[in-house]
């Protein structure tokens, strides 16, 4: 059952299989475990870069693609969701009829990219796909009458998952509200999205992907057509993504160029894809836990280093918390050169590719 | 012995000087065929004069930065995200050594301003050129020859040197004002030259200029080419193409660091994510033009350069879009780029 679950892609090392089982039961249970307005939203954010984390990881892990225009997709998802949301009345159907519309974009867009530059050389898509990402970020922020522009939207969600349902007595100390619901929404959404990619990439054609991954030339020449199978992979892991951004919207109630768009998000991502291991959905998971959890903690820490070394200015300025990217990015080089495989391919033991 | 030549299979195949005869002008004729176009949309003659001034500066700023991220790739294969990093800290560098010189910058003879520029160009671009030969060493020799780890790497190395920029310059907007004599416009009939954009345009074209020189007129330059058509041939014949590449990449470095001072007054103030932003374009010059071709950056960035003016004139919200719109019409016209380089 599980491994049927699991479309036979056990986790193959018995600690990665404890951490997958401690991730699951953290996110399941996590609002009870850790009762508190930060932990809830640190949790959400945790399942949504997951769904997003793992689309890009179809693209950069299983295809050997890469694409910069990730975010555009997962921004496509939040503002449909958002615009939607304010345009119409608010309610399931305008959410229903902003992520049509938002799948059908990012379906056409993502078609259009892929066939056109990876036709040439996979190379062209990763500066393409830059070029257009950063064009839509800064054409979203100019449609303000669409997008509300650099302050975004802010948006009421259906009422069964605002917080000012309360459908039961607090449990735990925790509030039984819209929120909750709406957790769990995301979580269920994750988890059956999660389970799909899984699927899809242990499926046959998954395998044709991680075929023209490690040699084009030879599935080119076994007879799959390499365009097509790179152009569907980009598709379908923009279609994941842009489901991402719609959650995210979703438990925001606000979308805005800086949360869905801009091109740190398309940082975080590849910097999470590599930490936590190219070619793995789980690598995904587990990246992305780790990082928005650093990212929402670790800071902390960064804060305590910062106060610590403030006689020495110079090198406070290197700890300081606005800065915990440049560590971030230096861990993200180390991981290339040292720890290709990253986090869950080191734990698998699983050889490096060759190129 | 008789008259028979030895045929060989298949002709030789030429290299054409840009003035020869059989040199492929269509890319060249397709500027003032964009700028014709543009005249009647843009309406006044006076504004299009303008428009077309600031576009050409705009792309020859482009072209310096672009030059050198082409030769890297067409000698070694090496694509390098990171190249916006060079942009940006030449660009730091450029304020930091113009502060002391505020004397210098502030007095309204124009000779003084040049020189206390030309200490800043000097100095930034020494400081991206030894950036430059340290990230060569650092992050990209390792990852020859893999693509995908190249991209991944090199963007890695982007990020660390635009987080160490704001570490240094703090992550806030710095001006960047431009020379007292060089502010304002020169008048033509109606039309308004703003200086330093005819400034741009002609060290635009002095860089340019010793570029072509170099590649077309030195020994150097052959062997660059030579590794640009076909490397494992100059390595055959006994040239350390390595080293070769070091001094392009170094050269290529230190030209991104001018770009970037001369962007930086061209947009008057900096940020550290400005490398990343002007990439963008630099991706899209170098794609429009051919990957590895000298001579397709500097149309292509003369084309990004006048068709993202006119379109920001004409239909401002399209202004985005331009490059990108332009950059699909010249690919369905040639796949390849403008001029592609043969064995790629």
């Amino acid at each position: 059952m599980l491994r049927r679950l699991l479309s036979n892609d056990m986790p193959g090392s018995r600690i990665l299989a404890v951490l997958l089982v401690l991730l699951v039961v953290g996110l399941a249970f996590g609002p009870f475990l850790v009762p508190g307005v930060k932990a809830i939203n640190v949790a959400a954010k945790v399942l949504i870069f997951i769904v997003l984390v793992a689309s890009f990881d179809l693209l950069l892990g299983y295809t050997g693609i890469v694409s910069f225009a990730h975010t555009m997709f997962f921004g496509i998802g939040a503002y449909g969701v958002a615009i939607a949301s304010s345009v119409l009345e608010p309610g399931w159907q305008s959410v229903a009829a902003g992520m049509a519309m938002a799948l059908a974009l990012s379906c056409v867009l993502a078609f259009v990219i892929g066939l056109f530059s990876l036709r040439v050389r996979a190379m062209f898509f990763a500066m393409i796909t830059l070029a257009v990402g950063s064009a839509f970020a800064s054409l979203a922020s100019q449609l303000s009458d669409l997008t509300g522009g650099e302050d975004g939207l802010t948006f009421s969600v259906p009422r069964i998952i605002s917080p000012g349902f309360e459908f039961a007595k607090p449990l735990l100390g925790v509030a039984m509200d819209g929120r909750l619901i709406c957790y769990y929404l995301i979580f269920g959404l994750t988890l059956v999205l999660v389970l799909a990619m899984l699927r899809i990439v242990n499926s046959p054609f998954g395998r044709v992907l991680q075929a023209i991954r490690d040699n084009e030339f030879r599935a080119e020449a076994i007879g799959y057509p390499v365009v097509v199978y790179r152009t569907m992979a980009a598709v379908i892991a923009a279609l994941f993504a842009c489901l991402a951004g719609g959650m995210l919207a979703l438990w925001l109630k606000y979308n805005g160029p800086d949360t869905s768009l801009s091109m740190e998000i398309m940082v975080d991502v590849l910097l999470i894809v590599v930490i936590g291991g190219m070619g793995t959905i789980y690598g995904a998971a587990i990246g992305a836990a780790i990082f928005i959890i650093a990212q929402n903690y670790l800071q902390d820490l960064l804060a305590l280093g910062n106060n610590a070394a403030s006689s020495l200015p110079a090198f406070a300025a290197l700890l300081s918390p606005d800065r915990w990217l440049l560590w971030l990015g230096l861990l993200f080089v180390l991981s290339v050169y040292f720890f290709p495989t990253g986090i869950v391919g080191t734990l698998r033991g699983t050889p490096e590719r060759k190129h | 012995m008789t008259e028979t030549e030895i045929q060989s299979p298949m002709p030789a195949r030429k290299v054409t000087p840009i003035w020869s005869i059989e040199f492929d002008l269509r890319p060249i004729l397709l500027l003032p065929a964009i700028a014709l176009v543009a005249l009647p949309l843009v309406g006044t003659p006076s504004t299009w004069l303008t428009l077309t001034v600031a576009g050409l500066a705009m792309g020859m700023i482009i072209f310096i930065t672009a030059s050198g991220l082409t030769l890297v790739f067409g000698l070694m294969d090496v694509l390098n995200f990171g190249h916006g990093l060079f942009i940006a800290f030449g660009a730091y560098v450029a304020v930091a050594t113009l502060g002391p010189l505020v004397n210098w910058t502030g007095s309204p003879e124009l000779w003084r301003n040049l020189v206390a520029l030309g200490c800043a160009m000097l100095a930034a671009m020494i400081a991206a050129a030894a950036l430059g030969a340290a990230f060569e060493r650092i992050i990209v020799r390792p990852v020859y020859g893999k693509h995908l780890k190249q991209i991944l790497i090199t963007m890695g190395g982007g990020i660390i040197g635009e987080e160490l920029i704001k570490v240094i310059w703090g992550p806030s907007q710095i001006p960047l004002p431009l020379p007292e004599a060089l502010r304002g416009a020169v008048s033509l009939g109606d039309a308004s030259l703003s200086r330093y954009r005819i400034l741009a345009v002609v060290i635009g074209l002095v860089v340019f200029a010793v570029l072509a020189w170099t590649l077309n007129r030195t020994k150097l330059g052959l062997l660059v080419r030579a590794g640009v058509q076909d490397r494992e041939m100059v390595e055959a014949l006994g040239y350390r193409i390595g080293r070769l590449f070091v001094g392009v990449f170094v050269t290529g470095s230190a030209l991104a660091g001018l770009g970037g001072v001369m962007w930086g007054l061209f947009q008057q103030n900096l940020v550290p994510q400005m490398g990343v932003q002007v990439n963008v374009l630099i991706f899209i010059v170098i794609i429009i033009g051919g990957l590895g071709s000298t001579t397709g950056a500097l149309i292509g960035a003369l084309l990004v350069g006048l068709v993202v003016n006119y379109v920001g004139f004409v239909f401002p919200v399209l202004t985005q879009f331009a490059s990108i719109g332009l950059l699909i019409a010249v690919l369905l016209w040639r796949p390849q780029g403008l001029y592609p380089v043969v064995n790629r």
